[in-house]
């Protein structure tokens, strides 16, 4: 009975991760799938979120700043707001020129954002980070405290989802497709290119924002090498990839399947005698890219291909219709 | 003053120098190939790594080895442009990213795999510096560093200049289409293109492993500075990718110097930031870099 049930906690967690990384997944998906904006530095907005969620709701602590108590609602919309605001300023910088650019300024804005994770021990507590944090549903007793949390996520991804969807059949996305497809005809048609790439990288990184603010809460910790920055990043772009870009299913299932598969491989790996886990551990890596490299080039639609919002079908207006 | 020389502005001048050589493989293949190659540094990294291990087979100096360790770099190299990114020579550039940036973190953990993680060093003991003038101290790895760089330099101007093949690679950065037009041999350009990047980057990664040590994040800090120095120089101006990886090592050496006060100007904590902040104020002042380069 005990073994059902560690593998009940143990499916718990790995669907709230696997949500917490659907947001990530859907996040990239705005700004790769639909507008094709190539982010780098997703850890760094992911932290961001983590990080400025942490502080806002702690209690009092002497190694950190906070203390602030903010209800998580409050916490979580900071953290967005802030994440937006940076994107803002790199997307200031970098939308004008091609994706390359794009990802050279993310990749260090994630960096950026390490070192001051990690000089700032006044703010952030350093290599040390920020534990104690409180946790939704926490106060219920075991398992339903995990399983409000999974609800919560999972309520999260759907209601993302919904939106994202209907975003995507609206003029707006049809727009960002275009950009996406055909940069030039979409500036003659008469379209605002900049500023659609920014909306699109802008409420990106706020997702991400908000799968970090998750994260923090979930883990109760967060340091800045809770996970290893590149890995992260990289793990939600083997997700959109072989879930298929430009599809927010695609990019949902891609997250859950990577993740169970990232999450059974370190298990299996954590059972070799310590100095073959160590070294198996990039082996783990290597497949994971490995994987990302085969679905590039031989499966590069993913699991479930773009489908593409079909066009309304407008009552043609003749003059019998119009007599009529 | 003096204490500046020694302690800042040599060591700038000296990291600005592998910089230097690392920001020639990324603006040749940002011109030629089309596409920002995230893979550079661990390029970097297996060289320094398959530098190391000659050294503890054969017990001669990295300087030594290092024409064969560059050869087997670039072997592994164009090993991986012919899997990884050959298939995506027609498709947007921007696959060929995600390629490389998968590739990043390939290579690495094919490093820490068969090399592990700890730290290591390239080249035993501690050399005594050379001292000039009864105050100027120069190490003498830093005047092999700096000495080398300068004759890979020539070599490289030399291959660009007044070689068939060098004025082919240039170009095919200026117009491919124009280049393919006039007979040109792409793939011979682009294979030549990765055996002067993955060498030079080989040569970056030892001289940065003589300098200081051995470690498997290397690779990916020096990613960044090396883009920096290329954006700065100009795309696709190999000259400018020195000129600006020179500037970018002093000004990060230079940053920390106590110019008011007795406190570093710049916590030293923050050094790895100067390239990024030197990066974003060009692509906002002058995205074509100092020396009129491509901007895509």
């Amino acid at each position: 009975m005990d073994q059902f049930y560690g593998i009940f906690l143990y499916v718990i967690s790995l669907l709230t991760m696997g949500g917490i990384y659907a947001i990530l997944a859907l996040g990239l998906n705005i700004q790769w799938g639909f507008t094709g904006l190539f982010n780098a530095g997703i850890a760094g907005f992911f932290a961001i979120g983590a990080y400025v969620s942490a502080l806002l709701t702690t209690a009092p602590s002497l190694r950190h700043l906070g203390g602030y108590e903010l209800p998580y609602i409050v916490s979580f919309a900071v953290a967005m707001a802030v994440s937006g605001i940076i994107a803002w300023g790199v997307g200031k910088v970098c939308l004008k020129l091609r994706a390359d650019y794009l990802a050279i300024a993310t990749i260090g804005i994630a960096e950026i954002f390490r070192l001051i994770l990690k000089n700032e021990t006044w703010a952030t507590n350093g290599p040390r980070g920020v534990s104690m944090i409180p946790k939704p549903f926490e106060s219920l007793p075991e398992p339903w405290n995990q399983l409000a949390f999974l609800g919560l996520i999972l309520a999260t991804v759907v209601a993302i989802y919904f939106l994202l969807e209907t975003a995507r059949r609206s003029p707006w996305g049809r727009v960002m497709t275009a950009i996406r497809e055909n940069e030039k005809s979409a500036m003659a048609a008469g379209k605002d290119i900049e500023k659609f790439r920014m909306e699109a990288f802008v409420v990106g990184c706020m997702l991400m924002a908000l799968a970090g603010a998750f994260i923090a809460h979930y883990l109760k910790f967060i340091g800045p090498n809770a996970t290893d920055p590149m890995t992260s990043t990289f793990l939600v772009w083997v997700m959109l990839v072989v879930g298929g870009s430009a599809n927010n299913k695609g990019a949902i299932l891609g997250a859950f399947l990577m993740w169970a598969i990232w999450s059974a491989s370190e298990i299996l790996t954590s059972r070799l005698p310590d100095e073959l886990a160590i070294r198996t551990a990039y082996i783990r890596i290597f497949l994971i890219g490995l994987a990302l490299q085969i679905f590039l080039q031989k499966f590069p639609k993913g699991i479930f291909p773009e489908v593409r919002p079909k066009p309304e079908r407008r009552e043609v207006v003749t003059e019998s219709n119009a007599s009529r | 003053m003096i204490e500046f020389l020694n302690f800042y502005l040599i060591p700038g001048l000296v990291l600005g120098s592998i910089y230097a050589l690392g920001a020639i493989g990324i603006t040749l293949t940002f011109s030629i190939l089309r596409f920002a190659n995230f893979a550079h540094g661990e390029t970097m990294l297996l060289g320094v790594y398959i530098t190391w291990s000659l050294v503890q087979f054969s017990g001669l100096h990295p300087l030594v080895v290092l024409p064969v360790a560059a050869m087997l770099t670039v072997l592994a190299v164009l090993v991986i442009d012919r899997a990884f990114y050959k298939p995506f020579r027609t498709s947007p550039t921007i696959m060929v990213v995600i390629a490389s940036f998968g590739m990043m973190l390939m290579v690495r953990s094919v490093v820490q795999f068969f090399w592990g993680v700890q730290l290591k060093g390239m080249t035993p003991g501690i050399q005594r510096p050379m001292v000039f003038f009864d105050s100027l101290r120069i190490s003498p790895k830093h005047v092999t560093i700096i000495g080398a760089t300068l004759v890979l330099m020539l070599a490289v101007h030399y291959l660009l200049s007044r070689t068939k093949i060098g004025k082919a690679m240039r170009a095919m950065s200026d117009s491919p289409e124009l280049a393919k037009l006039t007979g040109i041999d792409t793939e011979k350009v682009i294979r030549m293109t990765w055996i002067v990047g993955g060498a030079l980057a080989t040569a970056a990664g030892v001289f940065l492993a003589i300098d200081t040590h051995i470690d498997t994040n290397m690779g990916f800090k020096m990613l960044l500075p090396m883009f920096a120095a290329a954006i700065l120089g100009g795309i696709g101006r190999p000259f400018g990718a020195v000129a600006g990886g020179l500037i970018i090592g002093v000004v990060e050496e230079i940053s920390s110097y106590p110019w008011i006060g007795t406190e570093p100007l710049l916590n030293p904590g923050y050094k790895a930031g100067v390239a990024f902040a030197i990066m974003i104020a060009m692509l906002l002042w002058r995205p074509s870099g100092l020396f009129k380069g491509k901007v895509f």
